[in-house]
């Protein structure tokens, strides 16, 4: 049993003042429902999330109340993809025909200020300041750079192009590209992060229509399929966010296992993929995801940067729509953009930021707090 | 009267001539845990014991927090008076690395590979006058014993 994506949606991302996020999750919706030319009654079921928004299954407030199955996720930075890996799942196994997959947030302005005892952590760790994912990230990306050779030059390079991408696509939060100067000159927030390379958490909707492939072309000439999805989370010896203390031993990133489950399942490599979306919290977590979803060699990304072979023409295109650097982070909706972007472009309906040589396999990545990765391949 | 208490219980040995950082070892795999706990996350145990991991380590990696975090911080400091502080994990000679505040908060100041030095410092005071005190790590030289 193959599973089909039908229909996407999306509610622009970035600020969006007197509407709240579940309005926003319920535009996404519907312009899913219209991409594919249904009707909300005819959702079998819904998986979806936010963080800061409120009960995803309160959509069917503003949807309608039609009984359907609808299951709340809530798995960090990873809602996104794991919402869209229990939909895979549970139209892979027959259960269903179709149904929806939606993610909405709406974040105060900031950083993001977890509490301990939700993480199962003493205060402690919070009181003193040791609880922020920025450190986390800056801390993570310093040793990669010390040990494996990426200097500064690479981290601001992943920001140039994200907000390049970002200034081809009408539905970014950020579209007003930055120069090379501007983004090492911007503030330093956590060494060797600058303000220009960290994400931020904003507001907006995504929302696909999937269905059992082989009813798909009753409702598009041009069903996509979604050949993989994985999630998996950390084991010990993984340096993830939220540890006070880290194992000597060192293990594979969960994004690694994820990667490998994907790609087994889809029965392709990293050198099949036309287009990808890597989660890009800030600068130095994309320059490392490159090298745990198998797509280049721990060190390589300074000279794939320099070379430009992950921009929209180069031969490993990455985050084409400017990824979270540029659409900022609703976090529940987050890893849905990712699929929403893949599609367009696997469509070819990209606009200005198409990736030529109409790509027909595409690839998204989540990564979330403290330590859960999603991955998806998605094909034509 | 106040008078100087832990921040939390249970992270180090204070007072105390020399502190040390406190964790738990394993007693089925012989892993070390920071903050100890009785579970094991490597071997799913529940059988450990509470062990000092040292005061001394090497920096494995750091950062600097440049601006005030939100809430849960809680320092008694304002936007005013924040002073930017160091992050980093030390590698300690008990076998774990353990994340902690560093005393110095410039990248010129700091590198990984130094060696650290456990230090016992007041954070903020509570309602009542009492210092709070909690963990740091401040750069020292190889010979410092």
């Amino acid at each position: 049993m193959e599973v089909a994506i039908i229909g996407i949606g999306l509610h622009p991302f970035g600020r969006h003042e007197g509407m709240s996020g579940l309005k926003q999750g319920a535009a996404a919706v519907r312009a899913a429902l219209a991409d594919a030319g249904v009707t909300w009654e005819q959702m079998q079921f819904a998986y979806g999330g936010s963080q800061d928004a409120g009960n995803a299954d309160a959509l069917v407030n503003e949807l309608g109340l039609t009984g359907l199955q609808f299951t709340n996720i809530w798995n960090g930075c990873a809602t996104g993809g794991s919402s869209l890996h229990a939909a895979y799942t549970a139209i892979k196994s027959g259960a269903y025909d179709m149904g929806v997959v939606v993610g909405f947030d709406k974040h105060p302005r900031g950083a993001f200020n977890a509490k301990p005892s939700d993480w199962g952590i003493d205060d402690w760790y919070g009181e003193t300041g040791l609880m922020l994912t920025t450190q986390f990230f800056a801390m993570k990306i310093q040793r990669y750079m010390h040990d494996h050779g990426i200097s500064e030059d690479a981290l601001i390079r992943v920001a140039e192009r994200a907000f390049h991408n970002g200034s081809l696509n009408p539905t970014a939060w950020r579209q007003q590209a930055l120069t090379y100067e501007q983004i090492a000159e911007s503030t330093m927030v956590s060494h060797p992060l600058r303000k220009y390379m960290f994400c931020n958490p904003a507001e907006g909707g995504a929302a696909l229509i999937l269905c059992n492939a082989d009813i798909a072309r009753r409702f598009t000439s041009k069903p996509l399929f979604i050949k993989a999805a994985a999630v998996r989370t950390r084991h010990y010896g993984s340096f993830e966010v939220f540890s006070p203390s880290q194992a000597m031993t060192v293990a594979d990133a969960p994004t690694v296992t994820a990667s490998k489950a994907a790609f087994e399942l889809a029965g392709i490599g990293p050198e099949d993929v036309h287009v990808l979306q890597l989660q890009d919290t800030d600068s130095g977590t994309e320059i490392i995801h490159m090298a745990e979803n198998g797509f280049c060699e721990h060190g390589e990304q300074e000279h794939l940067m320099r070379s430009g072979a992950t921009r929209i023409d180069g031969r490993l295109p990455i985050n084409t729509d400017g990824g979270c650097l540029a659409n900022g982070e609703p976090v529940g909706a987050s890893g849905l953009r990712q699929v929403y972007e893949v599609c367009l472009q696997l469509r070819g309906h990209a606009g200005a930021r198409q990736v030529p040589g109409q790509p027909s396999v595409g690839y998204t990545h989540v990564y979330g707090a403290p330590g859960v990765s999603g991955v998806n391949i998605i094909t034509t | 009267m106040s008078r100087q208490i832990p921040l939390h219980e249970g992270l180090y040995t204070w007072p105390a001539e020399r502190p040390q950082m406190l964790g738990s070892r394993c007693n089925q795999c012989g892993e070390t845990a920071f903050p100890a706990q009785d579970d094991c996350r490597h071997c799913s145990a529940s059988d450990s014991t509470v062990v000092p991991i040292g005061d001394r380590g090497i920096l494995w990696t750091w950062t600097i927090q440049g601006f005030m975090p939100k809430t849960p911080y809680n320092s008694g400091e304002t936007e005013e008076t924040f002073a930017p502080y160091g992050v980093g994990y030390v590698e300690m000679p008990g076998g774990v690395r353990v994340e902690a505040r560093l005393r110095e908060n410039t990248p010129e100041q700091l590198r990984i590979g130094m060696p650290m030095q456990l230090e016992i410092v007041p954070f903020r005071r509570d309602d009542d006058g009492n210092e709070l005190m909690t963990y740091v790590f401040r750069a020292c030289e190889e010979s410092e014993a």
